[in-house]
């Protein structure tokens, strides 16, 4: 069935949309990240205009999290202490990538930078959570479980000064670290209408070193907060956001998330984490591909 | 200095025109099948017809061979056109050149091919054919690198099926009725749109007539713009409502489950 999005001015198929939206919503129930940084890629390779892809797939993002957070608060697994945190790191990231996002448009940047950010944040991260969860994989098939390791900060973050106490999150750490890592996925949600959940959730598991109860629940948390000021932001500068193009998303994406949720139950952690790190590590690869391969189209057109 | 003298040349032989119409030569009675054309829900492109009759003044004979070219042309806008090279492995936009008067959609439809109808210089008068364009180029630019950036232009537009060359199919019956028709894809830009039909008999412009067409959206689709171009606060409350309840509802159904 064909539909006509308002905002992007060009017609869809609706059916391929919400099944997107399924997908994504499928692989953020279970790894409790929000899937932007899949939706966005796949819509502008559907032909939707990468500016109206972010902007509609961050207010998507803002669906696909909530029940999520619903269900984390119930068992209590939201650190509202951290995630206040990293939701006002969050705004100031918003209003930062705001103007980053309109001074890189009209020196016609803008592709190529979300292009490199993706690569580098990608494959660094990926990386990371790729050797972690195989050494736990291995550890598990050999049958004897890997030696408890002594979970920590990184020392960068353990010399920060003023420092809080996170009683959910077992840590007594600066908020600084916490509102930095807000700040950075505040702008990567402007730009790349990504959640953040896929930097947040490895950062705050190995460089705060927050205790994994309580990671998914306050990641989605922030992620919740922070793509409502970005759609915000996105409907009151670059008017991008795709009402229609949203709802076909989020009709697949939440009941995608939900079921989702229930493979999560059903499967070993350390699986999840390699399953994940590996789709992370997959886009990377595709991506720095990508910018070295000649592009379908050398010339693009922007109006003035 | 180039432009004003096409300009010129472009008054000039319009006023020609008029002259030769009022003497003794064939008049085009154009017509187009929608003069609005309302892009609804469903919209997935619309087909154009334009048709129409020559009629020649009493006493004179029917031409032996008329030509018909009809060019539809969409809303004109100023754009920037960015070319991607490859610098230090990574193709990113490294050149781009502006265009003052760049249409939104153009396709020219005729009864043969531009060049065997008539000549280069009267056809970048009319603007006939995507080879004839005047984009109004801004700034210094030396020829060569133009061409390079306008046919970058007319290649990405083409394949968007948004500027198209229609050679051969305009059907003229009886040297008197013509008719074409003009595909608009799905993407097609709103605005306002001119159809110019010109007669062409021995490599001349006889007589040209514009019609006027708009293509606008309607209801829903029309009621959204508006309100993400004038409320774009209420806009983005909406869309986050939208989310937040189908989010919601999703969660709820399936704990009841």
């Amino acid at each position: 069935m064909d539909i006509y999005l308002p905002i992007a001015n060009l017609s869809v198929n609706a059916f391929v949309i919400v099944l997107l939206g399924g997908l994504v919503g499928i692989l953020s129930g279970m790894f409790g990240v929000g899937g932007g940084f899949l939706t966005t890629p796949l819509l502008i390779f559907y032909g939707i205009p990468p500016t109206v892809a972010a902007a509609s797939a961050s207010t998507q993002v803002t669906g696909a999290s909530i029940s999520g957070v619903a269900a984390h608060m119930r068992r209590k697994g939201v650190d509202f202490r951290m995630g206040g945190i990293l939701v006002a790191g969050g705004m100031f990231g918003t209003l930062i990538g705001t103007g980053l996002f309109q001074i890189l448009q009209r020196w016609g940047q803008i592709d190529t930078v979300i292009n490199v950010l993706y690569v580098l944040m990608l494959s660094s991260i990926g990386g990371l959570m790729f050797k972690e969860s195989l050494q736990s994989v291995r550890a598990l098939r050999a049958g004897k479980p890997l030696p408890a390791q002594k979970r920590r900060h990184h020392p960068l973050v353990a010399n920060l000064p003023f420092r809080w106490r996170f009683y959910r999150s077992g840590l007594y750490i600066s908020p600084i670290a916490p509102f930095l890592l807000g700040l950075l996925t505040g702008i990567l949600t402007m730009l790349l209408g990504v959640g953040g959940g896929f930097i947040m959730v490895p950062a705050m598991l190995y460089l705060l070193g927050m205790g994994a109860q309580v990671v998914v629940g306050t990641s989605l948390f922030q992620i919740l907060f922070v793509t409502i000021a970005s759609t915000m932001m996105h409907s009151m500068t670059t008017r991008a956001v795709d009402i229609v193009l949203a709802s076909l998303l989020l009709l697949g994406s939440v009941t995608g998330a939900q079921l989702g949720a229930k493979f999560a139950q059903r499967m070993r952690p350390e699986y999840l984490r390699l399953a994940l790190a590996s789709m992370v590590l997959l886009v990377a690869i595709r991506m720095a591909l990508g910018l070295g391969f000649q592009p379908d189209e050398i010339y693009t057109v922007q109006p003035l | 200095m180039k432009q004003i003298y096409q300009l010129l040349l472009r008054v000039a032989s319009l006023c020609g025109i008029f002259v030769l119409v009022t003497a003794n030569t064939p008049v085009l009675v154009p017509e187009v099948s929608q003069d609005r054309i309302s892009i609804r829900g469903d919209f997935n492109g619309a087909q154009l017809l334009l048709f129409g009759a020559i009629t020649y003044p009493p006493g004179t004979r029917n031409a032996d061979q008329a030509d018909i070219v009809v060019v539809l042309k969409g809303p004109v806008e100023s754009i920037v056109v960015r070319e991607k090279q490859q610098i230090a492995g990574i193709w990113i936009n490294a050149a781009s050149s502006e265009f003052r008067s760049a249409p939104g959609y153009y396709a020219v439809a005729s009864s043969k091919p531009i060049n065997e109808i008539v000549d280069d210089k009267t056809a970048d008068i009319y603007e006939l054919g995507l080879d004839h364009l005047q984009l109004s180029p801004a700034g210094a630019i030396d020829s060569r690198e133009l061409d390079r950036f306008v046919g970058g232009l007319v290649d990405l537009n083409s394949r968007g099926e948004l500027f198209k060359n229609l050679p051969n199919s305009v059907k003229i019956t009886n040297n008197v009725l013509y008719q074409a028709r003009i595909n608009l894809p799905a993407s097609v830009p709103v605005g306002d749109y001119t159809a110019e039909t010109f007669l062409i008999l021995d490599g001349r412009v006889a007589a040209a007539e514009v019609k006027e067409v708009t293509i606008e959206k309607i209801g829903m689709g029309r009621f959204i713009t508006n309100l993400s171009q004038q409320y774009g606060f209420l806009y983005g409350l909406i869309a986050v409502f939208i989310s937040v309840v189908l989010g919601w509802s999703a969660g709820y159904l399936f704990r009841k489950m």
